[in-house]
């Protein structure tokens, strides 16, 4: 967009000095002629349609893992149910597992970092934007590979894939490989985009854009990046052990032959804790930027969140063994990571503080995102609360491996980071679609989702502390779990269908949803200040930035040349958009 | 909004339900010092976690409904009593909170759950896991049983073990912890219970097809019931009574049933499936997946797949005839 549309817009007539500033614009001249219809998506290295690529490819596996938890919550519903047998529901709990981390969560919020990393920092695209391309693929792929083992056998180990379980000699099949072979595809994509996103957000940010005045979520999706670049070696290291234990006659996790299976818990939780935030932090950044566009003030505690971030990173990388406390271990070393464990828990409680004190005394505006975004801190607060009891070991000790950590991981991953994703949906689709989704339908589908996942969700709280195992696909009659377990069926459902009208909503609103202008929000970041969908080039002219919320200074300038008062940039927008 | 308060009462009432964890292998229904130990403190951070929960709604809530007042009843609306209540909030109470707890779980509750050093306890039973059953042995006596541990009732017994194939989880909760049984490392838990009685328990670590149906129990009994049953199991197999039973005992031999399975006093040798010797002095069969009835026993001789899917032990080639000579032999086994 230009500037002059963007004033044009806001209905100023300015010579301003942001024209000034314009550069010439770069003129395609003599450049291959870029194919059209679908090719273009497949030969892309536009950040933006790589980012649309990744959060249609995403929200596809998404819908595949959720109908597999659909299926196991179906088995589960009544006590001795015979639906299906044991080999099917382990193939389905190592597919859903799998599936929600490797081929949902974590990339999507690569796909939302791609769209929005450069249009929030100012830049014209990534910083190596082949390599972008290639990242993608690669993530493709690793979900082909993986779900291709459903033509022979699926893996049946779980999303962790414990040894000797996952060995040869007990799980021959080639589910387990596949398995391998997406941890080393999709990893080596996060690897290569998380490679990419740190160079970008060092060296490719607007003027003036200081470390301390990039917006919350390009932060985190920084912070997203460090951790995987740390944490994925480990787990591709794992991997690769595992695949020549079963293929070509190494032991390193084979007892029988010297090994030791606890290296591999070790190994596979050296990744794995980071592992939960990486997908939790870019989901923090999200609501930490929808939070105060909705409230109409700013951010409290910029950089108590920013510093937080950082530590809840650093500890995440200490944490690790509070996985394996029913092995066998010396007291001290259990200590040491009860203790470490708890550490993260007060960045995280200053989080949730400071997300508080944003919304109070707020303007706040109830859209949807809101709705979203609010639900998180209070969701989150439940998933952390249960972490810090498990993290207290004896009380893991008779928890661990029940539906109380099944309750948790989901608080976490699904009332944290997914609530957390649906915000961002919200809040950006109107920039990147240039429609708004609808308000009516977005608040039923939150409701529905809200409800249906408590329902789902808290009762296996319960079950976990009356005895139930996780991992189960059968239990019986007399064990007192049956009612437990058809909320959560019947909560399940709930949820699907709440999840489902989100889609829909998608789906109607591509087509007939409100035009949403550049900047339906008013909201504090760069990528409102160029055009809904943003032009191939993001933007002509890039503003100086002056503070972590450019655009509001950008709109105050503008009022302030009009000569309205500056004050009335805070105020709550006209209802144009709604 | 109603719909808050809507959203509100199913939450609590769903919550509700939620405290309410009960049955019989509940956490929250122990029956022996650690596992009280354990509950007591579980209760007191839920005590606490309630609270944090409650806080932060209670602001959350605050914030959503009154838009653009003041700032909260008590602590004004000045930044400074906002930032301070965030610092006391967000920091200090929270620091103060996991320290108490840090100090309480490490003094007391570790002293009570703390594996017993073995010469400190009355007896000690080695429990074996395999996919998918448990092997019971009796150090010191040649009884061996599966499945189905005796205790005797009020005495504290240390459970050593250990893991066949993978890793599973040894864990009655309402006697104590879970112990991780891995292959080559054995673990120890002491376990005791206050009552006579029959403890449930699970396999708790993903250990393949059959994780779900990997249970074990405990019976607490008086310790003269105890000991007699101990005397019983170490005895080697009761002489077969009828003809009938000679004839399924020739028959278990001469199939491959004793390349799998112990009978002592026979020739039976094979250590892949259980100790068969006193069979019939179990309740249940196949980890407790089935009762140990006449029935059952047939069904699962002939065809144990279909009994329980996956496990270890092969469909074989019987006829009508061996199997009720079988049968009739097993069913004898007390
Ligand atoms: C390949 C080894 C193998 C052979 C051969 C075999 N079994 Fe088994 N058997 C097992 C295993 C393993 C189990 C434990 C199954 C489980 O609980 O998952 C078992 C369990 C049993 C049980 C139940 C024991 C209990 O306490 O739960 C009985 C009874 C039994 N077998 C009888 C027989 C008879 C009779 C034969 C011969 C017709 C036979 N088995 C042949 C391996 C074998
Ligand atoms: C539609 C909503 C969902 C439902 C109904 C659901 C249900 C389930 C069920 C029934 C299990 C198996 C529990 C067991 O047998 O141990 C499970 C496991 C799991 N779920 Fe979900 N889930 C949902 C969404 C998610 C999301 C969004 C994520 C992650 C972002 C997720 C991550 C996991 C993980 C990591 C496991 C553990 C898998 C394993 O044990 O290997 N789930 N879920
Ligand atoms: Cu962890
Ligand atoms: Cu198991």
């Amino acid at each position: 967009m230009t500037t002059a549309e963007y004033r044009a817009q806001e209905g100023t007539v300015d010579p301003g000095r942001l024209a000034e500033r314009a550069r010439p614009q770069i003129v395609e001249r003599g450049l291959p002629r870029r194919p059209g219809g679908w090719l273009q998506w497949l030969t892309t290295t536009d950040h933006k349609k790589i980012g649309i690529l990744y959060l249609v490819a995403t929200f596809m596996f998404f819908v595949v893992g959720g109908v597999e938890a659909l299926m196991m919550r179906l088995q589960l519903g009544a006590a001795q149910n015979t639906i299906m047998d044991g080999t099917t529901y382990n193939g389905l709990v190592s597919l859903h597992g799998t599936t929600m981390i490797f081929l949902f969560v974590v990339p999507v919020l690569a796909g939302f970092g791609n769209y929005l990393v450069p249009l929030m920092i100012g830049a014209r695209d990534m910083a190596f934007p082949r390599l972008n391309a290639l990242s993608f693929w690669l993530f493709v792929f690793g979900g082909i590979v993986f779900y291709m083992s459903l033509f022979f056998t699926p893996p049946e180990a779980g999303w962790t894939s414990y040894t000797p379980l996952s060995d040869d000699a007990f799980l021959p099949s080639g589910g387990v490989d596949a398995w391998i072979f997406l941890v080393h595809l999709t990893g080596l994509s996060s690897l290569l985009g998380a490679i990419n996103f740190v160079a970008t957000i060092h060296n490719m940010r607007a003027k003036g854009m200081g470390l301390g005045r990039i917006p919350l979520f390009v932060w985190t999706i920084l912070v997203y990046s460090y951790l995987l670049i740390i944490a994925l070696p480990s787990i591709a290291a794992a991997a690769t052990m595992l695949l020549t234990d079963r293929h070509f006659g190494t032991a390193f996790f084979d007892p029988t032959a010297g090994g030791d299976p606890l290296l591999w818990q070790h190994l596979f939780w050296f990744f794995g804790h980071p592992e939960v935030y990486i997908m939790i932090l870019p989901a923090f950044g999200i609501i930490s930027e929808v939070l105060p566009v909705f409230a109409r003030k700013p951010i409290f505690g910029y950089k108590a969140i920013a510093g937080a971030t950082a530590a809840i990173a650093f500890y995440a990388l200490l944490v690790w063994a509070h996985h394996m406390f029913t092995t066998p271990t010396a007291t001290v070393v259990l200590a040491f990571f009860m203790l470490s464990s708890f550490v993260v828990a007060i960045p995280t409680g200053i989080k949730i503080f400071n997300w508080l004190a944003t919304l109070w005394r707020g303007t706040i505006v109830f859209r949807t995102p809101l709705y979203f975004a609010a639900a998180l801190p209070a969701l989150f607060v439940i998933g952390g609360i249960s972490g810090v009891q498990l993290a207290v070991f004896p009380v893991d000790w008779q928890l661990h491996d029940t539906y109380f950590v099944v309750a948790h991981l989901h608080y976490v991953l699904f009332g944290g980071s997914v609530f957390g994703i649906f915000a961002g949906l919200y809040y950006w689709f109107p920039k990147m679609t240039g429609r708004l989704l609808s308000e009516g339908i977005g608040k039923l589908s939150f409701w529905v989702m809200f409800v249906g996942f408590n329902l789902t969700f808290l009762v296996q709280h319960s079950a976990g502390l009356s005895g139930m195992p996780r991992r189960i696909y059968w239990y019986p009659e007399d064990a007192g779990w049956e009612a437990f377990n058809l909320i959560s069926t019947i909560g399940s459902f709930m949820l699907g269908i709440g999840v489902m009208i989100t889609l829909v909503n998608v789906g109607l609103s591509l087509r007939k949803g409100k035009r949403a202008g550049n900047d339906p929000w008013k909201g504090n970041t760069l990528e409102w200040f160029t055009q809904s969908p943003p032009p191939e080039n993001n933007f002509d002219v890039i503003p100086r930035v002056r503070s972590v919320e450019p655009m509001k200074d950008i709109r105050r300038e503008i009022l302030e040349r009009e000569g309205r008062p500056a004050g009335s940039v805070a105020q709550p927008m006209a209802s144009r958009a709604s | 909004m109603p719909l808050w308060r809507a959203a509100w009462l199913s939450f609590t009432l769903v919550g509700t339900l939620a405290l309410s964890g009960c049955g019989q292998q509940s956490t929250l229904d122990p029956h022996s010092e650690p596992a009280r130990q354990i509950e007591t403190l579980w209760w007191v951070m839920l005590v606490g976690s309630v609270i944090a929960f409650g806080g932060a709604c209670y602001l959350l809530v605050i914030a959503w409904r009154r838009p653009e007042r003041t700032g909260l009843p008590v602590v004004g609306d000045s930044p400074r009593a906002i930032e301070a209540t965030v610092a006391v909030f967000g920091i200090a109470i929270p620091v103060v909170a996991l320290i108490a707890l840090f100090v309480y779980s490490n003094v007391s509750v570790i002293q009570a759950t703390e594996p017993p050093a073995p010469e400190e306890t009355a007896m000690t039973i080695e429990v074996t896991g395999s996919q998918w059953w448990w092997q019971v042995r009796y150090p010191g006596t040649p009884a061996i049983t599966a499945n189905e541990i005796h205790i005797p009732v009020n005495t504290r017994v240390n459970i050593v073990t250990e893991a066949e194939d993978v890793i599973h989880s040894f864990w009655i909760p309402q006697l104590n912890r879970k112990v991780d049984s891995l292959p080559g490392k054995p673990n120890r838990v002491e376990i005791f219970a206050d009552e006579p009685g029959r403890y449930l328990g699970s396999c708790a670590e993903f250990c393949g097809v059959q994780h779900a149906q990997m249970d074990v129990a405990v019976y607490a009994d008086t310790p003269e019931r105890f000991r007699a049953w101990l005397d019983n199991q170490a005895r080697p197999r009761p002489t077969p009574p009828t003809p009938l039973a000679r004839k399924g005992e020739q028959v278990f031999l001469s199939k491959q049933c004793a390349s799998c399975h112990t009978i002592r006093g026979t020739s039976a040798r094979g250590e892949v499936g259980p100790d068969l010797t006193h069979l019939k002095s179990r309740e249940t069969l196949g980890a407790l997946t089935i009762p140990n009835r006449k029935g059952y026993l047939a069904g699962w001789v002939i065809d144990p797949q279909t009994m329980k899917e996956g496990t270890k032990m092969p469909a074989l080639d019987i006829t009508g005839p061996e199997l009720q000579a079988l049968v009739e032999y097993l069913e004898r086994l007390r």
